[in-house]
């Protein structure tokens, strides 16, 4: 049964778009699969390395700039984004890597989030290149209904979820654990950890730079403060992993559903829509608190009293 | 006793090594060799350099003067992980396994070093934790080791990395007496079944006396002495610098 849950979540997934729900419910449903693809990537550097980053926003917004830079100088469709992101975003880990990865713990966190702000002022100064504040838009798009959107971004989000659980399972998986545990004994026990370091940020930053494309495709139109933004994009990647678990298979993508319908079920209460961000940080301080492996690492913790007072009642009845 | 026979062949040469720390020595133009298949052991006061040392043959640190030779290839500015694929493996003092990984995943990280795949990876990691005695507790968070049982964890990783030659930094201390006689055991089985040399380093003065070949002696980051245990034993300077009366033979 458990085997199964992934292929049944996406059988499910598959015939979404043929139930008729209206283009908000899907638009909602979009976002969610997006942010599982850039919590499941922040998860591999973040939560199995053990490399916290608040850098994200970097690899997403040059994903969504190459994708719009393409269509941009080039005339070509943005969705050619996502093969040439791929050299793009594994050329920019490489540079990162290089300078952060020789940084442990807190250091590399700062610089990883320098970094990202780097990558937002660069892009805004640049204006003969990318246009700056004024952002690219794709005035010519090939189609705008969800469903095509919707399957698009569920593959990429399926794709994601096969490629991580490979790398877990295999060898890197075992290398990327031993350097989150402890760092000196991985390289005495023979692992190059700066190596098997920059293989971790390089999928990571290839495959939030394909959601970033996706991104550009999607909406139509980007500027530097929605693809690069610090708190928006980086920290809320960093809270919807430790809300949904680190080091989980499914912990990004619990997180990514919260996160996503949080922000739009208070968003929709007049009183207290602006406080969404608040409420979320209130939830995650509590997870932490009393969750601190996240909820699909800690979910037992939560099922156990629900199941005892269920089974306690069966009895007294 | 029989199983120590004439150890001819140098596989670790360390030579004129010394480490400063700012201005401070840790080590001063030491220099030993480690002949294949013996049991070297390393003693001293705390602070005289032997984990310092340690450090130095397994590549955390590079010396500052000297260089380390093993089987006459200079190695001193290697990494680590480097190293550890050239043979030598190593323990820690304060034990480090991967917290929160069970003890077979432990081992079987440190078994990938020399297995193509997952599954060699297990067949390797299964025999070390047999060897061990560890197979029992396999599936045990290693968090939850009690330490005899982690210093095991610390030695089996050592060896699922493959090693010819293996350091151990302290693997008796802070074991009660059944568990320390356990640990002889195993490591004198590291040395007759699996022909591992051994560097040591120990406080434990009757385990390190029992199980030595040779002993080299260091205190402020120099060597005082090298010889037999019954030697050392003897050794006027390292009885003042370190054994004091009651080991005198």
């Amino acid at each position: 049964m458990k085997k199964f849950l992934p292929l049944i979540i996406f059988a499910i997934l598959l015939i979404v778009p043929l139930m008729g729900l209206s283009t908000y419910v899907m638009h909602i449903l979009i976002l969610v699969l997006m942010w599982s693809v850039i919590g499941m990537a922040w998860n591999l550097l973040g939560g199995y390395t053990g490399q916290v980053s608040f850098g994200h926003a970097a690899f997403f917004g040059v994903g969504a700039y190459t994708a719009g830079l393409l269509y941009q100088h080039l005339g070509i469709s943005a969705w050619w984004g996502l093969p040439v992101c791929i050299v793009v975003l594994t050329v920019l880990s490489l540079i990162i890597g290089f300078i952060c990865l020789r940084l442990r713990g807190a250091y590399f966190a700062l610089a990883t989030l320098a970094l990202g702000e780097i990558c937002r002022v660069t892009t805004e100064n640049l204006v003969d290149f990318t246009r700056g504040n004024l952002g690219i838009l794709i005035k010519d798009r090939s189609w705008v209904e969800k469903t095509w959107f919707f399957y698009i971004i569920l593959l990429i989000a399926a794709g994601t979820y096969i490629i991580i659980k490979k790398v877990i399972e295999s060898k890197l998986g075992y290398y990327f654990v031993a350097i989150r545990e402890d760092q000196d004994a991985a390289e005495s026990l023979g692992i190059d950890t700066t190596f098997y370091k920059t293989i971790s940020l390089c999928l990571r930053g290839v495959l939030t730079g394909i959601a970033g494309v996706f991104y550009m495709n999607y909406m139509g139109y980007i500027d530097p403060s929605i693809v690069f933004p610090l708190y928006d994009l980086s920290i809320v990647t960093v809270m919807v992993v430790m809300v949904g678990g680190t080091a989980t298979y499914w912990g990004p993508i619990i997180g990514a559903i919260i996160m996503v319908f949080l922000a739009e079920v208070i968003r929709s209460l007049p009183q207290i829509g602006a406080a969404h961000q608040t409420i979320f940080g209130i939830i995650l301080i509590c997870i932490i608190i009393f969750l601190p492996n996240g909820i699909a690492g800690d979910y037992l913790k939560l099922w156990e009293p629900i199941k005892n007072r269920w089974r306690k009642k069966g009895t007294s009845l | 006793m029989a199983e120590k026979g004439d150890f001819t062949m140098s596989i670790i040469e360390v030579k004129n090594i010394s480490k400063l720390f700012g201005g401070l020595a840790a080590l001063t133009d030491v220099s030993f060799e480690l002949k294949k298949g013996e049991i070297l052991g390393l003693i001293g006061p705390n602070g005289a350099g032997k984990t310092t040392m340690f450090n130095v043959i397994n590549g955390f640190y590079s010396p500052t003067q000297g260089d380390v030779f093993l089987k006459e290839r200079e190695i001193s500015n290697l990494k680590p992980h480097a190293i550890c694929k050239l043979g030598i493996a190593r323990t820690f003092q304060v034990v480090r396994p991967l917290q929160r990984m069970s003890v077979l995943d432990n081992v079987i990280a440190s078994a990938f070093v020399r297995s193509k795949n997952k599954a060699q990876a297990e067949v390797v990691s299964f025999e070390v934790l047999k060897f061990t005695g560890l197979y029992d507790d396999r599936n045990i968070i290693s968090k939850g080791l009690p330490l005899g049982k982690r210093k095991r964890l610390e030695i089996a990783r050592a060896l699922a990395t493959g090693p010819e030659i293996i350091l151990l930094d302290e693997s008796f201390a802070g074991l009660n007496p059944t568990e320390i006689n356990e640990q002889i055991e195993v490591v004198k089985k590291i040395r007759t079944e699996k022909r591992i040399t051994i560097l040591i380093i120990e406080h434990h003065m009757k385990v390190i006396m029992s199980i030595s070949d040779r002993i080299v002696v260091l205190n402020y980051g120099e060597k005082i002495a090298e010889g037999t245990p019954s030697e050392i034993g003897r050794n006027p300077s390292v009885i003042e610098a370190y054994l004091g009366e009651e080991h005198r033979a």
